[in-house]
């Protein structure tokens, strides 16, 4: 009896699946739900999920309704590829994806060999904030989109922040010893040398990738260099225990950071060894920013998670209006028709102004903010995590100046 | 350079201490029970959050009198009602009783404070600069870690060495049936050598904690480096874990501050050798090798002194 039973439920599964699929467009989310990384990839997915709600209480994307499916990759390449898979087969045709460059490699490489292998079944690969910049130059296609700015241009709104304040005169360079952590180093010289030929860069450090626990060594080597400011793309417990050892025992430099800011765990850290703006990073938005819709979201969403819980990634935003925008532009869910549609698309950015889905590489470029974390200043209604200090935006950086070279070249759907 | 040298070197001397603490109690339950307990490093994890929380109530003070008792007393329970029972079926059920223990710590850990680090700070009254090198600050805090810890290792070595428990202790780790005839409780001997040395695991926890990041995967990249300690120091060997312990602090520190590489001692390569395998090997400064160090060292003392520096058997 239950065995009959449980073969009937068997069969009825798969056409509960087509009945979902009928109503509502799909989004595959593709990441870190357990392990190390989870406590960003479950922060994600309740952004992705905000904002679905907010689509479908607005009637949904051309009359669907929009819905997020969460898969586990536990931040593993291999194990991404067969969750991309499964949302496949389920019938999703869009997958969005954004913790870890190594995962992104996977998937892009993924998704291009299954477009071509499956004509008139491509999937699009949303990527929301993997950075390395090989994703759109070497191994670019035409099926990855990626919103977060890459690592060579983030650095590129480091320098020319680092250019406008003379008073830097010697840089020290600390990245994790593996690919990202090399290609931000070698950006900031290059950059550097171009922009600002009489800065000296007094050391260049590239240390075992989260695997140090105490930073103190290292902090009283930088100290020993004579250095007045240090360039990290440090993320995660490798930037807060350097930080946190800088700023317990009174080393006085600043800190050009990718992460400093709009990282979960930092600001928590910060406080703890009162470093007040002594630490910037670049994004593509905070919630300071003075912007009315972007504070109001940024409210309506603290309400509902919690003061401390905060909206760290406006490249979602971005990325769910522009899926939504290419729709109804397409008037059709048809990948190739959405991707078409978001080739050059102009939108009014999460934090105001205007960002661009460059077509050539499919990199999409924003105004960029260099932000400072420490007491808040007049006009700033929002801290982090509960710490009473929050983010200062110091300089905004516009799209146009952010723009870099690619060597994408990639094959069009004929 | 100077200033470089004092720094790294209270850094390094710190930084052992601290390892000794959880190495000791590591070292000696070894001898106890024959294996390695791989849940050592969770202890000390609990012990930070345990004073985090602690602390978080009723101020540092009571954290760190309280966080090492109670850990200390879950590790008792333990032993008692767990490792016990568990002997009796042999080495291997232990150890997979304890590498299973780690993963239900840091579980356990995860569902109740999340995955994130906490903000776990130390006293108030220790936030000063106790003192100054040339421009760096050195923390009081820090001055307080360096006293608890050399505290402790006096008072264990008192214990061990001049008291009659320490006597028992000693005699149990080696002769316990020669010792349960002569009327002591062995039991309860290996109940209280296992919840002191998991307290002191604690009392790293507690103290290290507020330097350190306070998160659930603290104790994964500690247990390994534990476990050179031990080896290098000698298994069972308080005296062996106590040097190896301050041995690792200092080359694990001096190492990160040395950029020198074979590049730099030999000149650089012709331009025609192979890129491949050689050229990163020649490149590769002592900075950037600093973590595996002590693995190297590993290799080389079971290869050179199996028994360890101050150790009396094989391993």
């Amino acid at each position: 009896m239950g065995k009959i039973a449980l073969a009937f439920l068997l069969m009825l599964m798969p056409f509960g699946g087509f009945a979902m699929a009928q109503e509502s467009v799909r989004i595959a989310y593709i990441d870190t739900l357990s392990g190390g990384g989870a406590s960003v990839g479950v922060a994600r997915l309740k952004a992705f999920q905000f904002l679905a709600e907010d689509v479908n209480a607005k009637g949904g994307i051309l009359g669907k309704k929009l819905e997020i499916v969460p898969f586990d990759n536990k931040t593993n390449a291999q194990e991404s590829v067969i969750q991309a898979q499964k949302a496949i087969d389920s019938g999703i045709r869009f997958i969005t994806q954004g913790n870890g460059s190594s995962v992104a490699v996977a998937l892009t490489e993924f998704v291009l060999k299954h477009n071509e292998r499956n004509p008139g079944q491509e999937v699009l690969y949303f990527n929301y904030s993997s950075i390395d910049p090989v994703l759109t130059n070497a191994k670019c296609n035409f099926w990855h989109f990626a919103w977060d700015a890459n690592s060579d241009v983030k650095m590129e709104a480091i320098t020319n922040y680092i250019k406008a304040t003379p008073s830097i005169k010697k840089v020290y360079l600390i990245n994790q010893d593996y690919s990202y952590g090399k290609s931000v180093r070698a950006a900031a010289r290059e950059m550097l040398a171009a922009k600002r030929p009489d800065i000296k860069i007094v050391g260049d450090e590239l240390h075992p990738m989260l695997k140090v626990t105490d930073f103190s060594p290292y902090v009283a080597k930088i100290r020993a260099s004579g250095a007045d400011a240090v360039i990290s793309g440090n993320w995660g417990q490798d930037l807060a225990l350097l930080l946190k050892a800088a700023g317990s025992s009174g080393l006085d430099v600043n800190w050009y950071t990718y992460y400093g800011v709009a990282t979960a765990g930092i600001p928590i850290s910060l406080k703890q060894v009162n470093l007040n703006h002594k630490v910037f990073g670049v994004t593509e938005g905070i919630a300071n920013v003075d912007y009315a819709p972007s504070r109001e979201f940024e409210k309506r969403w603290r309400a509902k998670y919690g003061e401390d819980f905060v909206l760290f990634a406006p490249r979602q935003v971005n990325e769910i209006r522009m899926f939504a925008a290419a729709a109804e532009k397409a008037k059709s869910f048809d990948p190739i028709k959405i991707a078409l549609a978001l080739e050059n698309m102009e939108i009014d950015v999460f934090d105001g102004g205007k960002g661009m889905m460059r077509k050539e590489d499919h990199q999409f470029f924003q105004p960029l903010y260099v932000a400072s974390f420490g007491e808040l200043k007049a006009n700033e209604p929002f801290d982090e995590e509960g710490t009473g200090w929050g983010n200062t935006v110091v300089a905004k950086i516009e799209a146009k100046d952010t723009l870099t070279k690619t060597s994408c070249k990639m094959t069009r759907p004929q | 350079m100077l200033e470089l040298v004092i720094i790294s070197a209270l850094n390094g001397v710190l930084y052992g201490l601290l390892l000794f603490l959880m190495a000791s109690g590591l070292t000696v339950v070894f001898s106890m029970l024959g294996v390695l307990n791989f849940a050592h490093a969770g202890f000390y994890m609990l012990g930070a959050f345990f004073g985090f929380q602690i602390s978080k109530w009723f101020g540092f003070w009571w954290a760190l009198l309280l966080a090492p008792i109670i850990v200390g007393l879950i590790g008792a329970a333990v032993e008692r009602f767990a490792l016990r029972d568990i002997h009796r079926s042999g080495h291997v059920a232990e150890l997979l009783f304890t590498f299973g223990l780690a993963y239900v710590i840091e579980e356990v850990v995860q569902i109740i404070w999340g995955k994130d680090p906490v903000d776990y700070r130390g006293p108030p009254s220790l936030d000063f600069p106790a003192f100054s090198i040339f421009s760096t600050n050195y923390p009081s805090y820090k001055v307080f870690m360096f006293a608890v810890s050399v505290a402790v290792f006096v008072a264990l070595l008192v214990v061990i060495k001049r008291s009659r428990i320490g006597l028992v202790v000693q005699a149990s780790l080696t002769h316990p049936q020669m010792v349960a005839h002569l009327g002591h409780n062995v039991g309860l001997v290996f109940t209280l050598v296992f919840g002191v040395g998991i307290g002191l695991a604690a009392l790293a926890g507690v103290i290290a904690g507020p330097i350190l990041q306070t998160q659930s995967n603290m104790a994964a990249s500690l247990i390994a480096l534990l476990f050179v300690i031990i080896v290098v120091g000698g298994l069972g060997s308080l005296a062996g874990a106590f040097v190896a312990s301050l041995l690792i602090g200092l080359i694990q520190t001096f190492a990160v501050s040395l950029d020198g590489s074979l590049a730099s001692l030999f000149g650089p390569l012709s331009p025609d050798a192979p890129q491949f395998l050689i050229r990163n090997i020649w490149t590769v400064t002592i900075a950037q090798v600093a973590p595996i160090i002590p693995y190297a060292l590993l290799i080389l003392v079971l290869i050179l002194r199996p028994m360890g520096l101050f150790g009396t058997r094989e391993t």
